[in-house]
């Protein structure tokens, strides 16, 4: 009894870091940039795809695949910011979504040309897969991985973001461009670079999460409502605020599919409702 | 360099000659498929089957043209599917009606072609339910049902007393969970537990350790092939190690589908399936449609069932083309059409003239390596198997 409930608070909380990890690109480009960014799936598609054909033709080691998703990712996104991203840092949401979700589009139609409809194949290695026991709790090795990625990032992104001069650059930049530009901040630059990163993460939560979600070129849409949740339940501004969601709704998710699986589907969205109820601006807010 | 040459009435009679031959109009075949959206993978296969049968047997059949004319649906959307049969009938006027990977689409146009009389076969959805909807419907694939029973009876023979049943929570899901409850039970067998997951489920950790834990012998799923969910599964069946704790994967061949087995890696080896074909089946017939398709898809490309369907529909509608001379109409089409025998990529296919849905052998195959690639390896085979559903 005790033990499955153990089980399922670390499954929880590996799927849940699963969902942060898919969605920390977009707590940047829209929480901290307010830039609506449905194009994120496509990012996390790019990346994935650059890690299963680096693994799989290339033999390319996974660890060693995730870095050049992240860089692919990357340098896609410092190219479409400079074409097209940067003129809308002030439209209109609208805007922003039409294009955005216009470019999701042609990216899974350039992702069918390429590599065709079917799912994409990723093999782990031997070390990362498989599963082992403490105190007769299983722990799969991938999960335990993954909750590491995920903390690592975590604190990487909060210290850079909250304690060097670029994070204060950034959130300068976004809450007062002008005044930041006369400050001496190049606030085309900060954007580019923040905007790089954010589909950067995007990449690398892609190839991070094909051994799970699997990868076919409608992952962009397939997946786009989880981003959604964890950012907008998160709170937009912060990076603890999505880590914090996604693991709730992680755990939620994964117990309410244990314990009652005949509600199984509802159970995310269900608590979804339940925290934008109680905290409408997010679970951690920048006032 | 004027092209006035011709006069007048050689013009007139050139016309004349052609409205004449009113028989050289190319038989209109209207493709209603999926090939965009979440589900493209079934449209493509089909399509590429369709092609694959006319680049092997011509592209003309009795003196006509075959045209294929291809629409679509952009995934399971009855509506559209309505709109593009409705196109396809009055614009086009398409002698048949063909495709349909999704239950759902097929649905929507079957009121359609009662209406316009067009022949439809449908080359894949697999609801039982569907030809009851139309008198002109005629199914080249095959039913869940079909061949959901022969496993629960394989499971029975081969020792299986126990079993938990997982299966996606929709139409053809359902189908299979009360096929094989029906069947299994009736053989003795005790389901221990039943759970229905979501369409759209990333995540299976939490179902299956709740099988873990309850201890079955085997447990049957059935998920949607060609999409991320079978692959999912198999992956956390084998993380958490489920065949080390004695529990057996058994399912219909959907979720070990040609297609998608080489993106499975190790984690479907041994796995115990139910279909109708496999691509590994021998036979002169499959192998002609194997190198027909790498043609036409690229080497590499593995078909599936989805795109023996394309391939045995245009088949259909060769012999009857060859049997009405050309002349196709509907109730001629469908006398042809029921009790009709195609030699399959599969094996002998007959279409029941009662039930328009075919009669086909089940195989029972396991995933194995051949050549250091996976397979589906038939090992057993129940001929001529109706579908239980109706």
């Amino acid at each position: 009894m005790i033990s499955s409930l153990i089980g399922v608070v670390f499954d929880g909380l590996a799927y849940g870091m699963l969902l942060f990890l898919i969605s920390v690109g977009l707590s940047i480009t829209l929480g901290l940039m307010n830039f609506v960014n449905l194009a994120h799936g496509a990012f996390g598609m790019l990346g994935g795809y650059v890690c299963a054909v680096a693994t799989t033709h290339w033999n390319v080691p996974f660890l060693a695949a995730l870095p050049l998703a992240f860089a692919a990712a990357a340098l896609t996104g410092v190219l479409l910011e400079r074409v097209l991203f940067r003129r809308l840092y002030r439209g209109s949401p609208l805007d922003q979504v039409l294009l955005t979700i216009g470019l999701t589009f042609m990216a899974i139609a350039v992702a069918t040309y390429l590599f065709g409809s079917q799912q994409q194949a990723l093999h782990l290695p031997r070390y990362l897969s498989g599963q082992f026991s403490v105190y007769r709790v299983d722990l799969n090795i991938y999960r335990v991985f993954l909750l590491a990625v995920g903390l690592v990032l975590t604190v990487a992104l909060t210290l850079v973001v909250d304690r060097t001069r670029f994070g204060a650059a950034v959130r300068a930049a976004v809450d007062n461009p002008r005044v930041a530009e006369a400050l001496g901040i190049r606030v085309a630059l900060v954007f580019q670079i923040a905007f790089a990163a954010g589909c950067g993460l995007a990449g690398l939560g892609g190839a991070l999460g094909v051994e799970v979600l699997g990868l076919d070129p409608v992952f962009p849409l397939k997946y786009l409502v989880y981003f959604l949740l964890v950012v907008a339940v998160g709170g937009t501004g912060t990076l603890k605020g999505p880590l914090y969601a996604a693991l709730l709704l992680g755990v939620a998710d994964v117990a309410g599919k244990y314990y009652v699986p005949q509600a199984g589907a509802f159970i995310i969205y269900a608590v979804m409702l339940i925290l934008l109820i109680i905290r409408p601006q997010g679970l951690v807010s920048r006032s | 360099m004027s092209i006035r040459v011709f006069s007048a009435p050689l013009l007139a009679a050139a016309w004349l000659a052609a409205g004449a031959a009113g028989a050289e109009e190319p038989i209109r075949v209207g493709m209603i498929l999926e090939m965009s959206g979440p589900f493209a993978d079934i449209g493509r296969q089909i399509l590429n089957g369709a092609n694959a049968y006319i680049r092997a047997h011509g592209d003309k059949v009795a003196g006509r043209q075959i045209e294929l004319i291809v629409k679509d649906t952009t995934g399971a959307s009855p509506d559209v599917a309505k709109r593009l049969a409705q196109e396809l009938i009055t614009n086009d006027n398409v002698d048949f009606l063909a495709g349909f990977g999704l239950t759902p689409n097929a649905l929507a146009v079957a009121s359609l072609a009662t209406e316009a009389r067009k022949p439809m076969i449908v080359m894949n959805a697999a609801t039982s339910v569907i030809t009851t909807r139309s008198p002109y419907i005629v199914r080249v694939s095959m039913t869940l049902p079909q061949v959901t029973a022969p496993l629960a009876t394989w499971a029975i023979k081969n020792g299986i007393k126990s079993v938990y049943t997982l299966v996606s929570d929709y139409g053809p899901g359902i189908d299979a969970e009360t096929t094989f409850k029906k069947s299994f039970t009736a053989g003795g067998g005790k389901i221990v537990g039943e759970v229905r997951v979501p369409l759209r489920n990333p995540e299976f950790a939490p179902f299956l350790q709740r099988i873990k834990d309850a201890r079955p012998q085997a447990v049957f799923i059935f998920l949607p092939g060609s999409s991320e969910q079978p692959v999912a599964f198999m992956k956390g069946f084998a993380e958490r190690e489920l065949n080390k704790a004695g529990i057996r994967l058994i399912a219909t061949g959907d979720v070990t589908e040609d297609g998608v087995l080489e993106a499975m890696g190790d984690t479907p080896m041994g796995v115990v399936t139910t279909h109708h074909y496999s691509v590994a089946h021998e036979g002169s017939q499959n192998r002609a449609f194997l190198k027909a398709y790498a043609e036409i898809a690229g080497p590499g490309t593995r078909p599936n069932f989805m795109a023996v369907g394309g391939w045995d529909g245009m088949a259909a509608i060769y012999e009857v083309a060859r049997r009405l001379n050309g002349e196709i109409s509907a109730d001629k089409a469908m006398d042809v059409l029921k009790g009709l025998r195609i030699d399959s990529p599969r094996g002998p296919l007959f279409i029941d003239p009662e039930t328009r849905d075919p009669i086909q052998t089940v195989y029972v195959r396991r995933v194995q390596k051949v050549n250091g690639k996976p397979y589906n390896v038939e090992f057993e085979q129940i001929p001529d198997v109706k579908d239980p559903g109706k």
